[in-house]
């Protein structure tokens, strides 16, 4: 059966402020080269970053590295 | 066989043992050198360059503080080449570029290096996104995913965990964001302004923007919220987080939601939030059919009629529409409507128009009332950006030449009648799309149905919309002014040809 | 249980980082081996490196074997020392089994002295050779009658001299004199010299005082002066001191130690105890000695990565960016990538052994062994090169890196044993 994710309507107080839309945008890129290009020609900070899967793509070890990891 | 020992005495000089090194390695690449050292003059030194046979008499008197520069090559002109080049290089302080850009490996270390970042897009393979996601997420940034095949499970994972962080959740297959007037991944250049959008596909997003951009208003952000946010499973988080952020956005005015049809439970919910909202909403839930709105809030079913409502104008006919003279013409007349998209919701958007007119439609992502493909009679149109057709092959929006052949044979069928197809411009897209078009076009000459395009872009894409529109009507096409006015126009020509 | 997990590895690493950044080395003594290490006995000869026999040794340590046994009187000669060792009849354990780390072949043996460092903090102990200086050593594998002369003067007149020389002085505290030389362009692997210079002007008053025969004072001076290398035999001991304490806290994933014995490497890990995690060595890459190429290295060897360990050598290659010259024709300026990587792979920065060109960011501190795997980037390894053959002595200098394998098979039984793999 389908667990229906039901919002639970806690008060919005007690979760903390998301500032992404008041904020200077300020951005991580990881995958695609071109998104980063486009937005560094923008002027908007950017870091790409050199990734390779985890663990070499390792699937056992990436597994257990996800259940160990902060 | 002879060979020549050549040393050379600098006094007092020091020189780094490592710079020394590569030095030595630079010369025992000349023509003739068979050994060379360049080391300072003390007794273990000495001892090394003795024993390697490139010290002569003048070396052995070196005092420790003393550099030596020697070399053993096959004749006395090639030795003292490379003692010349050894001087030559001592001399030069090497002003060499390193062309190492130093990036950070992971989301941590990126983070750590600019703390003020505070938003991930994700586009790596679908099976290492979650994981990418999650990390950004325990970093404290948003995440906008645009890689697909995540599982529903870790959507609801990743946007459960959000939600308890205060962050968003943009995607899975999010392919469009436009962040603080920042057009993000495959987005257009729209015009600032006051008016938000949450929408579940990119080009959704992108029609939107910019037809309210064309209508004289303008965005303060788009918000993507993937395909499946309305699903049963993950009931609406991100599109109530997005519903909270705009809310409390004071440059949001007015804000515009389009989705698929979502889960009945779920459109309840999004609803009660809508309620709860000061500001007006424009709610485009695209096949939904008919649905008693909150209050604040009008439904609608097109792309373009919610643009419309939200910027509260009309989008005016730009030029000529009627069929041009030197156009050609067909001399069977087909009855059907072939429509090729690149846009997911644009071929969703021209079925509900279709469909809106009684018409029969077929698709390979039916919209409720369509059907799949299944040889009947009836209008097809196809999502050429589905799964089925980007296996191993580029997304058309990417590169429009994948969508050639479907154009050939959409043309050398004889029952259709008009071809409709949607051509998109802004960051990510095609440089030319309109050109890769007329191109396919000019190859086939002369008897072929109507073409019938819209252009989803604004006059500051790169491609520039103006320009597109140029090329397409050259290569007698008919352009719509939006994507829905484009279907009407292609179901106009059919008709006409039908006998009205 | 599973956010349970991860907890408690952070607050292990936490641990495990106070206590590394806690320590506080200091040079007390030189005490000969037999006297101070527990357990060292006749015939039992402590080498570089994770547990290794006699019939695996590769070139320079077998010649250093023989050499020590010789030395020790346990032989004749070095051929009856070669049938004695292949005959079963000394015992060979690592260094770091006996609180103690030895460069390149890493020879410990009852009568040779050893420096004693004291980690105040913890009150451990840890024990390295005196360095023999450069060219025809037996760290390289050396074992003619120079080399054994030699030990026999560090055995007879350089170990007592220093250590009346250190105990009237109470002790050389070791912390600050590597922030000074970071700040000179040591690294403490293949860059010792300033370290070794500011440790002489601190010896040489009180060697001045305390060396009654004036011939022997100049000797002394004259080796230890002339050894660029002099302070990496204490950078080691005061690494091993410093991590000794940071063995066996359980969840953690910090690596306390990394050696290698010329055939494998080898590294433990505080949250799965003594095991040892081992993985054939790599090559340097590097640049050589006139005369020299890559056909004539020895496999990288030695207990010298206890260095890397702490957060130096390779590490700290922004602190001595030549260094970083020796791989490819890297410009110096890469120096600043080497240590900026190995941030990514460690837990803390230390504030007490900054790097000034780096904008004083500080030492990249506890390599996390789930961030190896993750990254695939292994530590970055400062290293002489030896000869194959033994006793010919160092060939060049270059890096190399600390196997991938190493770390996954850690991994791997650290899961095990937090119940997750």
């Amino acid at each position: 059966m389908v667990r229906l994710n039901m919002m639970e309507f806690d008060s919005r107080e007690n979760r903390p402020k998301n500032r992404l839309l008041s904020e200077k945008l300020c951005v991580v890129n990881i995958g695609l080269e071109q998104f980063a290009a486009d937005l560094r020609q923008m002027d908007i900070p950017v870091v790409h970053l050199d990734w390779k899967p985890p663990a070499g793509g390792n699937l056992r070890l990436a597994t257990l590295l996800s259940k160990l990891e902060d | 066989m002879s060979f020549s020992i050549v040393n050379k005495i600098r006094k007092g000089a020091y020189i780094d043992s490592v710079a020394l090194m590569q030095i030595s390695r630079q010369l025992k690449e000349l023509d003739g050198v068979d050994e060379a050292g360049l080391m300072m003059g003390t007794p273990a030194n000495l001892r090394i360059m003795a024993d390697a046979g490139v010290l002569s008499d003048i070396g052995k008197t070196a005092a420790p503080n003393d550099l030596v520069i020697a070399i053993r090559a096959r004749n006395p002109s090639s030795a003292e080449t490379a003692l010349k080049k050894a001087v030559d290089l001592l001399g030069s302080p090497r002003a060499r570029e390193s062309g190492l850009v130093w990036r950070p490996n992971t989301i941590r270390t990126a983070v750590a290096e600019h703390p003020q970042a505070n938003l991930a897009i994700v586009s790596v393979a679908g099976e290492y996104a979650a994981a990418e996601a999650r990390k950004a997420l325990r970093n404290n940034l948003n995440v906008m995913i645009f890689s697909d095949n995540l599982s529903i499970e870790e959507e609801m994972s990743l946007k459960q965990e959000a939600r308890d962080s205060g962050l968003l959740v943009m995607g899975p297959d999010c392919g469009t964001a436009i962040i603080g007037g920042v057009p993000l991944a495959f987005a257009n250049r729209v015009s600032d302004g006051d008016i938000g959008i949450i929408g579940a596909s990119g080009t959704g997003i992108q029609e939107v923007s910019c037809l309210i951009s064309r209508l004289g208003k303008g965005i303060s952000h788009a918000i993507g919220v993937g395909g499946r946010d309305l699903s049963l499973e993950v009931g609406g988080m991100s599109t109530l987080a997005a519903i909270d952020l705009l809310d409390e956005d004071p440059g949001t005015r007015h804000i515009v939601i389009v989705s698929k049809p979502p889960a009945e439970q779920v459109v309840a919910r999004i609803f009660d939030r809508i309620a709860q909202s000061p500001k007006p909403f424009t709610i485009c839930l695209l096949g939904a059919g008919k649905k008693s709105a909150p209050a604040n809030a009008a439904i609608v079913s097109t792309l373009k009629s919610a643009s419309e409502h939200a910027a509260g104008n009309k989008l005016r006919v730009e030029g000529d529409l009627t069929v041009q003279s030197g156009a050609p013409q067909m001399k069977t007349p087909g009855l059907t409507i072939r429509g090729l998209f690149a846009g997911g919701t644009l071929c969703a958007e021209a079925q509900i128009v279709l469909l809106d007119h009684n018409e029969p439609v077929h698709s390979n992502v039916p919209v409720p009332g369509s059907s799949l493909p299944d040889g009947k009679r009836g209008h097809l149109l196809l999502d050429l950006g589905a799964d089925e057709y980007t296996r191993g092959r580029p997304h058309p929006m990417i590169d429009p030449h994948v969508r050639n052949d479907f154009l050939i044979q959409a043309i050398e069928d004889t029952a259709v009648g008009a071809v409709v197809v949607d051509v998109v411009l802004g960051y990510g897209s095609h440089e030319n799309p309109a050109a890769v078009l007329a191109a396919a076009l000019a190859e086939h000459g002369d008897a072929r149905p109507q073409i019938v395009a819209s252009v989803c872009g604004t006059d500051r894409d790169i491609q520039g919309r103006r320009t597109q529109i140029s090329l397409l009507k050259d290569a007698g096409v008919l352009v719509a002014e939006s994507n829905a006015d484009a279907i009407l126009k292609a179901l106009s020509i059919v008709r006409e040809r039908d006998g009205g | 249980m599973k956010k349970d997990n991860r907890s408690k590895i952070k607050k292990a690493n936490a641990e495990a980082i106070e206590r590394m950044l806690s320590g506080d080395p200091v040079w007390i003594d030189v005490v000969p081996a037999g006297q101070i290490i527990d357990g060292l006995k006749e015939h039992l000869i402590l080498h570089a490196g994770p547990p290794i026999g006699w019939k695996d040794m590769c070139g320079p340590m077998r010649g250093a074997v023989t050499g020590i046994a010789v030395f020790e009187g346990w032989a004749r000669d070095l051929e009856e020392a070669e049938d004695m060792a292949g005959a079963g009849e000394f015992e060979f354990q690592p260094n770091h089994h006996y609180g103690a780390v030895g460069p390149m072949t890493g020879m410990t043996t009852m009568s040779q002295p050893v420096m004693v460092i004291k980690n105040r903090t913890f009150e451990n102990l840890a024990y390295c050779t005196i360095n023999e200086g450069l060219g025809k050593v037996m760290r390289f594998g050396g074992n003619d009658s120079e080399v054994l002369d030699r030990l026999a003067w560090i055995r007879d007149i350089l170990g007592p001299g220093l250590a009346t020389a250190v105990r009237d002085l109470k002790g050389i505290a070791l912390k600050g004199v590597v922030g000074r030389g970071l700040t000179m362009g040591d690294e403490m692997h293949q860059r010792n010299i300033a370290c070794s210079a500011l440790v002489l002007r601190e010896l040489s008053p009180a060697l001045a005082r305390t060396t009654i025969n004036s011939s022997e004072l100049s000797e002394i001076l004259t080796f230890i002066g002339r050894n660029d290398q002099f302070f990496l035999n204490l950078a080691m001991a005061m690494g091993k001191a410093i991590m000794d304490p940071v063995r066996n806290i359980d969840c953690s994933t910090v690596v306390t130690a990394m050696a290698r014995n010329g055939t494998d490497f080898g590294i433990r890990v505080s949250g799965t105890g003594d095991q040892w995690f081992t993985a054939p060595v790599e090559m340097p890459e590097g640049l050589y000695f006139p005369g020299y190429t890559e056909a004539d290295a020895n496999p990288d060897m030695g207990d010298s990565t206890i260095v890397e360990t702490i957060g130096l050598g390779g590490f700290a290659m922004a602190a001595s960016p030549a260094v970083a010259g020796f791989v490819g024709a890297g410009p110096a300026s890469e120096g600043f990538s080497y240590t900026r990587t190995m941030m990514e792979i460690t837990l803390a920065q230390n504030p007490e052994w900054s790097i000034p060109a780096m904008d004083y960011t500080g030492v990249p501190t506890g390599i996390d062994i789930r961030r190896v795997v993750e990254t695939g980037l292994t530590p970055t390894i400062n290293t002489g090169i030896a000869h194959k053959e033994p006793g010919v002595g160092q060939v060049g200098a270059g890096v190399v890196k600390a196997p991938l394998a190493c770390f996954e098979k850690a991994l791997i039984a650290f899961g095990e044993k937090m119940g997750v793999a």
